[in-house]
């Protein structure tokens, strides 16, 4: 309830290694476990990050396609290309790329973002060459067929359904993106709009393949039980016969920088519950003139919402209680400009409740104008963004997406060993100039839900037949 | 032949040495005051994880449901001194995150630090002084239960929770495990403080806990944090055993009308319970039907083949009382009957015959496979020795765990899915339009 599905959706804080290491322990520590970067000839990069707690390995291969890449008339066809690539080569025909690495004791998925599509597997250590095998097999060899196809649209048609269309909080934040982003591609659904995924072709996708699936458009990042000596051998037999190919280059539209003050309200038969969200645009790490700007804005959101004993909270669910939970967010790793969100859920369902609600959460953004924050809630900020950065290197995929996600979106990952020292360098007076800079109307959006009907408590009327 | 090759390689891989084990060994102790200790040391990353479980969870709520997710909510909400705020301002100056949550069979609070002494001593003294001293203001009662009353309407947005409540009432029935872990709008409005207190005072204690501790820390610092978490708490007893689950003994169809352009399936039955000696064979039986993600049986069908859904797949959930079996699709309303009819063919030809011999070897080298991903963080190895010490599992479970799925042979398999998964006495629910669902026959 806290963090709603949107704020989720917006994939938090960067973060990485570094920090103390101390101690009298053999075993190297977490922080001092190397990163090695190598190019194959063929212009494909690969980044090896060990981490030799288990004897496992996940390996991420990056396409630096996704939905802010597409244009109106084919929204959804990177994610639908994402569905097909399991569809099979001649080598791996339909089904055979699932089995291969599940008979293997492997999982292997893939998603879809604005910048990226991504294709991974987890495997004990000895077994990445598989993984590289199939992947570099579908880089070059995809089969695309008109009934795969067929059968592939109505399944992402039903994703789109479980997902958006049965979800109202769902819908809302897809109304209020194409508000909030008003001259960006970030504007569209990933899982693009329906009639875009009813329209797109067998040639549309063929084209999108050939357009951006090549190795130079491909970063592999390994992070795992492994040697990077090794992985480089393994990646050059198996993606270095991939012929190298010129892919074409993003267009990078956003057009408006503080677009104007904009409001959304959005009234929903389904919906049983308000929903409030605020949406600032603000630069993301690819975006920003200033890059300290980003780390201040990360101190930012932990001030508001870094714990249950933050701003939020505090006062808004606490104290004034006029709301059941309240939250902030920023996605600093994007391509594109970004958003700074702040999002509640009022405290009843009344009409009468909204703007109130409205109200305090852009007084809490006015606050962060007008009064520089005081120490110990910048040290508690910090503090938390710091062991956060430090729990997250629990998790190798974790540690992979971190990697993948700012190279995709065009970002050297190496500023992730610049991090902590930037976050402790943020100062009371950097917090206060970026809210000033950004926390600003001309760059707000203002999104409303709201239940048509008021709620009814009683269990809804079904029925019942038994046999026995 | 080849396969089997492999799975030996691979067996060799896992014998290797300490410094890489893939299966952490578990130390386990009990407290003075009769608290179950399970520790794991990891030496790799500055980070402690730990969690203290009560017997606590949704299945003791009685007649006001919601009563133990409510108390575990308030849990660090108010000592004499501190209020909700202040406690969780304090966690936090020391980069520590402390959580509760709660199933059907548990109640938890989880805690997350660095492992520096600097910042894991304070936390683990304000920990101590929140655990032991909670006063449940009146206040933060009424702020948790308008918070929970939202989130339960919220709920009902969502055709997947309505089913899955429709699902527990139809299996369960009178059973407390018919109740959600997160309680139901009626039984939330009944709770009173004195509820809370008397919950509080039965179920969170030293006998009724186990605590479970995995990080940078060595044993002696281990003892002494469970001893201090312990002593926090009044010994008082273990909670009873949970009255036994019954059969159905029919089949069930329940419908809820539902304005969605997609109708949700759930089809299941009480299976197993945790324990059981055929949990094993049960659990890779249903790896093979449908607990494999898309190259089961049910996806493949579903998915690969007809394009009906995007996600079909089926569960064996298990708990301290027998769980439950749950098979799990949404489709577009105009192909409802289409799905049913293959996944009640699928289920029944299973049933029927069980799973080929190769399927059953695919899923076996899956299953002990992957066993090493699903403890390759700390945060994974805490949930499975929350499980062992919970469910009372042999201290060797993870390293016997592989061997006892190799040992599945076919009729194993096919035995425990039948003896304990029956098609023709399941409760079948439909979320969707009405007309839609309303077509539908029991048959």
């Amino acid at each position: 309830m806290t963090r709603t599905a949107i704020v989720m959706l917006l994939i938090g804080l960067l973060l990485c290694s570094s920090v103390h290491a101390s101690d009298d322990d053999s075993a190297p520590r977490a922080e001092q476990w190397p990163v090695s970067e190598y190019r194959l000839d063929n212009g494909m990069r690969v980044i090896v990050r060990e981490d030799h707690r288990a004897p496992v390995v996940v390996s991420q291969v990056w396409y630096r396609v996704g939905s802010s890449y597409e244009r109106l008339g084919h929204t959804g066809i990177s994610h639908l290309l994402e569905h097909m690539m399991f569809k099979g080569t001649a080598k791996h025909p339909p089904g055979e790329l699932l089995r291969i690495i599940a008979r293997n004791g492997g999982r292997q998925n893939a998603f879809t973002g604005r910048d990226f599509t991504v294709y991974f597997q987890q495997l004990a250590a000895d077994r990445l060459e598989i993984a590289f095998r199939l992947e570099a097999d579908r880089m070059q060899n995809l089969i695309l067929d008109a009934q795969e196809l067929a059968k592939e649209r109505q399944v992402v048609m039903e994703e789109r359904r479980m997902r958006v269309t049965d979800q109202p909080r769902s819908r809302f934040g897809e109304h209020f993106n194409t508000i909030a982003y008003p001259a960006s591609p970030y504007a569209w659904p990933g899982l693009g709009w329906q009639a875009d995924l009813e329209a797109i072709t067998l040639e549309d996708l063929r084209g999108w393949y050939a357009r951006w699936y090549a190795p130079g458009n491909a970063l592999l990042v390994v992070v795992g039980d492994v040697q990077p000596e090794q992985v480089l051998r393994l990646a050059k037999a198996a993606f270095g016969k991939v012929p190298a190919r010129a892919t074409a280059h993003p267009h990078r539209a956003d057009y408006l920088q503080a677009p104007g003050e904009r409001r959304l309200v959005m009234h929903s038969e389904d919906a049983k519950v308000p929903y409030v969200l605020l949406g600032y645009q603000v630069p993301s790490v690819a975006t920003a003139q200033a890059r300290d700007e980003i780390y201040a804005l990360m101190v930012l959101a932990s001030i508001l919402d870094g714990g249950k004993g933050a701003r939020l909270s505090q006062e808004l669910v606490r104290d004034q209680r006029v709301a059941a939970s309240a939250g902030a967010g920023y996605n600093a790793v994007a391509r594109l400009n970004s958003l700074f969100v702040l999002d509640a859920v009022p405290n009843n369902n009344t009409d009468n409740a909204i703007d109130p609600l409205v109200k305090a959460l852009r007084e809490q953004a006015q606050r962060l104008q007008s009064e520089p924050v005081d120490t110990e809630t910048l040290e508690r900020a910090k503090n938390l963004l710091l062991a956060d950065h430090l729990y997250e290197l629990d998790s190798m995929f974790y540690q992979a997406m971190q990697i993948g996600m700012l190279e995709t979106a065009g970002v050297d990952w190496r500023i992730l060993q610049v991090y902590p020292a930037k976050i402790r360098a943020v100062s009371a007076a950097n917090v206060q100039a970026v809210a000033r800079k950004y926390l600003i109307p001309s760059r707000l959006t203002v999104g409303i839900l709201l239940p048509q009907t008021p709620p009814n408590d009683d269990v809804q009327p079904g029925n019942q037949e038994e046999r026995s | 032949m080849k396969a089997r090759s492999i799975m030996l390689a691979f067996c060799g891989l896992l014998a290797l040495p300490a410094a890489r084990a893939a299966m952490p060994e578990i130390q386990h102790w009990t407290t003075a005051n009769g608290t179950a200790v399970y520790f794991v040391a990891t030496s790799v990353l500055p980070i402690v994880d730990l969690s203290l479980v009560f017997d606590a969870g949704a299945a003791r709520d009685g007649d006001k449901p919601g009563l133990a997710a409510l108390t575990s909510r308030l849990l660090t909400d108010g000592t004499k001194e501190l209020d909700a705020g202040a406690i969780a301002r304090r966690f936090e100056r020391y980069g520590a995150r402390v959580t509760t949550d709660n199933s059907r069979d548990t109640a938890r609070i989880t805690a997350r630090s660095l492992s520096a002494p600097e910042n894991l001593q304070p936390t683990l003294d304000h920990l101590v002084e929140v655990l032991g001293n909670p006063v449940f203001p009146a206040a933060a009662l009424e702020r948790r239960r308008a918070q929970a009353l939202v989130s339960l309407r919220q709920a009902q947005q969502s055709p997947g929770r309505v089913a899955e409540r429709a699902f527990a009432q139809a299996l369960f029935g009178d059973h407390p495990y018919a109740n959600l872990p997160q309680g139901s709008i009626s039984g939330m409005q009944a709770i009173t403080r004195d509820d809370v207190l008397a919950f509080h005072d039965r179920y969170y204690v030293a006998a009724n806990a186990i605590i479970a501790i995995v990080g940078d820390l060595r044993r002696p610092q281990a003892e002494s944090i469970a001893t201090r978490l312990a002593q926090a708490l009044k010994r008082g007893s273990a909670a009873p055993a949970l009255p036994p689950v019954p059969d159905l003994k029919k089949a069930k169809l329940v419908r809820r009308p539902f304005d969605s352009s997609q109708t949700h399936i759930l089809i299941g039955a009480p299976a197993i319970s945790r324990s059981n000696p055929e949990f094993i064979p049960l659990y890779v039986a249903n790896h093979v039907l449908g607990g494999s993600g898309l190259v089961s049986l049910l996806a493949d069908e579903m998915r690969e083949r007809r394009g009906l859904s995007y996600s079909t797949s089926s569960t064996l959930i298990t708990a301290a009382q027998r769980g439950w079996f749950e098979l799990a699709s949404s489709v577009r309303n105009d192909k409802l009957d289409e799905s049913l009819r293959v996944l009640r063919n699928t289920l029944q030809r299973y049933a029927a015959s069980g799973p080929t011999r190769q399927r059953l070897e695919a899923a076996k080298r899956n299953i002990t496979g992957s066993f090493p991903l699903r403890l390759d963080s700390n945060q994974d190895i805490l949930s499975h020795m929350v499980m062992i010490g919970f469910y009372r599992l042999p201290l060797d479970h993870l390293q016997t765990f592989r061997q006892r799925v190799e040992a599945v042979a076919q009729p194993q398999a096919q035995q425990a899915f039948q003896g304990h998964v029956d098609p023709s006495q399941m409760v079948t629910v439909l979320v969707g339009p009405k007309a839609v669902i309303d077509d539908v026959s029991i048959d």
